[in-house]
């Protein structure tokens, strides 16, 4: 979960951007109406969604709600259930009483909602809405038994290498698209000006996990990446061995981490943000677009001085791995159908992108929807990367073994980072666990 | 719970012959509480005689006047307590019954065993530690004016709350001097006998172009020094701020043998490699070695544009190389949050806190010692030593021992500190029998049935303790 401040995330990008208030919604609200037949079909109208959506990001998410309410009539309330969505969600549940719709953090919780009964499948308004707009993938991931559930609407993009932009020009260094430019050039070039190239925060595991993926991911591709995230092949593959002997190649080299190992494994983030932006002591940190959260606080600007690139490609496509928040129906309304079949349309998406610190994973919003150029940069590399999209593994996982401090794949990635010359015993390590956990 | 509250309430509408059954259910479970047994003693033992008159409140009124701290102690000791006996006996999803299963795999996985290791270091140091602390500091501040004042500094760490006590501490154990106020005492004192010299984090490129290489620390040209031949020493790693001020490099004179060592790195990229480029600065103050066969024949320093040259040197091919002291990195203090230290380091933040507290319980024990024994030992000639060691500490010792005990039992059950202090990399090697407990259960391991075997566990490696402490209070009372 701590993966999904996401969106809290561009909020410091597109500040300024803040002002278009609800003239935007009711404009797009109208444009729609006449689609929509004239009359509006959910007069009178009651529905209650719940996300963990506080402050701005509430904000910008009551905007696309307004947008709803003038295009079709219903009213729509917006509960906050603060940062532990089940705490909230559970009582509720318990109680007969739950929100018409509920955001949640985590697909994880789709398939454990379903498994209680809690939620209702979505109509085929809302499935048609899903076909047209996302990859067969993000069906799947809102599926649970056979039944389809929930669809991703707002999405944090991980593939990404945040770079200070003065360091290299002090270098003279340039972004990589390859993984072997990244290590051979780009980095090899910093370390060679004094410029430790690499921050890693790698005291909370969740970063070194959204490292591994990545190049998993590309390397791999991503069939294999399906099939390691539900453990169909084991850790000990030979997909991993490679994936892990290229991670080695960054974090193997004392040169390339700022305090060698031992420091990076006392770092928290968003420390190494700080360690770049703040203290320029390295020089790129590999981490998702939340990170934009933390550049300001270190005195740097997003876009100037804090600039990104694209994951390098490992294998032969660049990798594109997403986290973010799974829309599900609690109610069996036809308000609430209505107000998924919304969220998931490309009407919905644009209305939503054109709000700071969000991004779409729906393929059909328009790239010129977003206010800053970083956003849409990002969008970009999600609409190229089309059907080899990919959600985070990790938060895919049993929590004992993707999500859990000291335990399981975290865990056995930092001690990978202790002796990275050991790969065997690290897959070893990492095969074990996950056994473990998935057996249950 | 029901049925608990059903329990007593039967007997208390019928005769008074059925009353002692109820009372007496809780002295099995009452572990925890003697006031409940102790209580129920009393109402249970004129039942048992029956026959002679009742002296004292009828049963029925016992009764409803237990039954209050009796409700709530079964509602929030009793039923937990068997609850998580019975659930440490299923699995994690709590539907199959594993029986001591959960119990053996406390004791045969690898990382629970680290737990229960860290637990016994910290019994064995902790408690000690902060007993013997306090009992010093009670003893000094007993003869110091501002003794007040004194206490008060030393008890305002009890005012902190245990969570933000290991926020502090997580900022003292910071590895970067610039933070961390532990590493900034050691580097400071550290640097004040020897200081970092040269140019820490040189080094030659790393390809088979590269002039030089590095051989055990020491950089060494690849190329052999002869008269009339001048050897390249191109480094990189160092920082343009480092060397703003040199001067630009040039190349060596041509007779003699001598050569250049210099960074080879252009602001901005750019420079011919391993070539002395314009824009590029010599490395002034370099030890360089000749070295022939394996004895070092001359040594001379590099000038302000990175030129050096043997003068008065046979003729003749030598190594040259640039020891490793020129590259020393500087010292950076301790890896306080290292898996080596983290529980030590951890134990350091427990005693901060708690020293000041068994400080203020020993000097009241202390103010209650006997004036005249000390005097009469002092009159007899003690010396100020064997007056604390044969007179002060053993009329403590009571005092001592609860300070003692009761530091053991917090000990056992101890969480925030490890939870903050240590980061999550080395939470694995920092961990304790009460945090596994809650990681396993809740923290996103999600066995239940496990974390209550590892809570039945540290009750029972409590609960002699606990007996042993209410046993002296039982004998202090009579």
């Amino acid at each position: 979960m701590r993966k999904l401040p996401i969106a809290v995330a561009l909020l410091g990008v597109a500040a300024a951007a803040c002002g278009t208030s609800s003239g935007g919604g009711t404009q797009a609200g109208s444009s729609s109406a006449p689609a929509a037949g004239g009359a509006k079909p959910l007069a009178g109208v009651k529905i209650e969604v719940a996300a963990k959506w506080t402050g701005d990001e509430q904000a910008n998410f009551e905007k696309v709600l307004k947008a709803f309410e003038a295009k079709t009539g219903a009213s729509v309330t917006y509960a906050s259930t603060g940062e532990d969505t089940g705490a909230y969600l559970g009582p509720r549940i318990e109680g007969g009483n739950p929100p018409d719709v509920a955001i949640l953090p985590q697909p994880g919780l789709v398939q454990q909602y379903a498994d209680q009964g809690a939620l209702k499948p979505l109509s085929s308004q809302v499935q048609a809405q899903i076909d047209q707009n996302y990859t067969p993938y993000w069906k799947e991931l809102g599926s649970a038994k056979g039944q389809v559930y929930g669809v991703l609407v707002k999405a944090a993009h991980k593939s990404l290498i945040w770079y200070r932009q003065s360091a290299f020009d002090d270098a003279g260094a340039q972004p990589a698209t390859t993984w072997d430019d990244l290590v051979s050039k780009t980095a090899q070039t910093l370390s060679d000006s004094g410029t430790t190239p690499f921050a890693l925060c790698a005291a909370s595991g969740w970063t070194l996990t959204d490292l591994f993926e990545n190049i998993y991911l590309s390397s791999a591709g991503p069939d294999n990446y399906d099939k390691l995230s539900k453990h169909e092949i084991p850790w000990t593959d030979a997909s991993v061995t490679t994936a892990l002997q290229k991670m080695a190649q960054v974090v193997g080299k004392k040169e390339f981490i700022l305090g060698g190992p031992s420091g990076a494994l006392q770092t928290d983030f968003p420390t190494c943000v700080t360690q770049v932006y703040g203290q320029k002591k390295a020089a790129m940190v590999i981490e998702a677009d939340f990170v934009a959260a933390s550049v300001p606080q270190s005195g740097a600007k997003v876009g100037e001085e804090a600039k990104i690139m694209p994951f390098p490609k490992v294998g032969d496509t660049a990798p594109v791995i997403l986290g973010g928040d799974v829309a599900v129906v609690m109610k069996d309304s036809k308000g609430a159908q209505a107000l998924l079949e919304y969220l998931a349309s490309k009407e919905g998406g644009e209305v939503w992108a054109k709000q700071p610190g969000y991004l779409s994973p729906n393929r059909n919003v328009s790239p010129d929807n977003y206010p800053d150029d970083l956003t849409k940069q990002l969008a970009q590399t999600i609409i190229s990367a089309g059907e080899s999209v990919r959600y985070d593994m990790s938060d895919l996982a049993p929590s004992a073994f993707g999500g859990t401090d000291g335990k399981g794949e975290w865990k056995d990635l930092q001690d990978f980072l202790r002796t990275p010359t050991d790969v065997k015993g690290a897959q070893q390590k990492l095969e074990a666990d996950a056994a473990k956990a998935f057996e249950k | 719970m029901t049925e608990r509250l059903d329990g007593p309430q039967a007997p208390g509408g019928g005769d008074a012959a059925g009353e002692p059954p109820g009372p007496r259910e809780t002295p099995p479970a009452g572990v925890t509480a003697p006031v409940a047994a102790a209580a129920s003693a009393t109402a249970a033992v004129p039942a048992e005689g029956a026959a002679p008159p009742r002296l004292g409140p009828s049963p029925r009124l016992a009764v409803m006047f237990l039954l209050p701290a009796v409700l709530l102690l079964a509602a929030w000791m009793i039923y937990p307590l068997v609850y998580s006996l019975v659930r440490s006996l299923f699995d994690a999803s709590g539907s199959r019954f594993v029986g001591l299963g959960n119990y053996g795999s406390i004791f045969t996985d690898s990382s629970t065993l680290t737990t229960i290791r860290n637990n016994v270091i910290w019994v064995v140091v902790a408690p000690v530690v902060v007993t013997a602390l306090g009992l010093i500091f009670a003893v000094l501040t007993e003869r110091i004016r501002w003794a007040t004042a004194f206490k008060l500094v030393l008890f305002m760490p009890m005012a902190v709350s245990l969570l933000a006590a290991g926020v502090i501490f997580r900022l003292v154990y910071e590895q970067d001097p610039d933070k961390g106020v532990a590493n900034a005492i050691i580097t400071t004192v550290h640097d004040t006998f020897s200081s970092s010299t040269g140019y820490p984090g040189a080094r030659p490129r790393e390809n088979d172009q590269a002039p030089a290489t590095v051989q055990g620390g020491a950089v060494v040209a690849k190329q052999q020094a002869q008269p009339g031949r001048p050897v390249l020493i191109p480094l990189v790693g160092l920082s343009q701020d480092v060397v703003k001020d040199a001067a630009p490099a040039k190349a060596a004179p041509a007779d003699g043998i001598g050569g250049t060592v210099w960074l080879d790195v252009v602001r901005g990229g750019g420079g011919t490699l391993n070539q002395v480029d314009p824009q590029e600065k010599g490395l002034a103050g370099i030890t360089v070695e000749a070295v022939s066969g394996s004895t070092v024949k001359a040594t001379t320093e590099t000038a302000d544009d990175g030129t050096f040259r043997f003068s008065g040197l046979p003729a003749g091919s030598y190594v040259i190389r640039l020891p490793q002291s020129n590259f020393t990195a500087p010292f950076n203090g301790v890896t306080w949050l290292g898996p080596a230290l983290i529980t030590p380091a951890i134990i350091g933040a427990y005693i901060w806190v708690w020293a000041g507290f068994a400080m203020v319980l020993i000097a009241a024990g202390l103010s209650a010692i006997p004036r005249d024994a000390l005097e009469a030992a002092r009159i007899d000639g003690a010396t100020e030593w064997q007056v604390f060691r044969r007179i002060t500490v053993p009329l403590l010792a009571p005092v001592l021992l609860v300070v003692f005990v009761t530091m053991v039992i917090n000990v056992l059950k101890v969480f925030d500190l490890v939870f903050i202090i240590a980061p999550g990399s080395v939470q694995p090697q920092a961990n304790v029998i009460a945090l596994e407990m809650w990681r396993v259960s809740f923290g996103g391991g999600g066995n239940q049935g496990l974390g209550s075997a590892l809570s039945i566990f540290l009750l029972l490696l409590v609960v002699p303790f606990m007996i042993f402490n209410i046993r002296r209070f039982r004998r202090d009372e009579s």
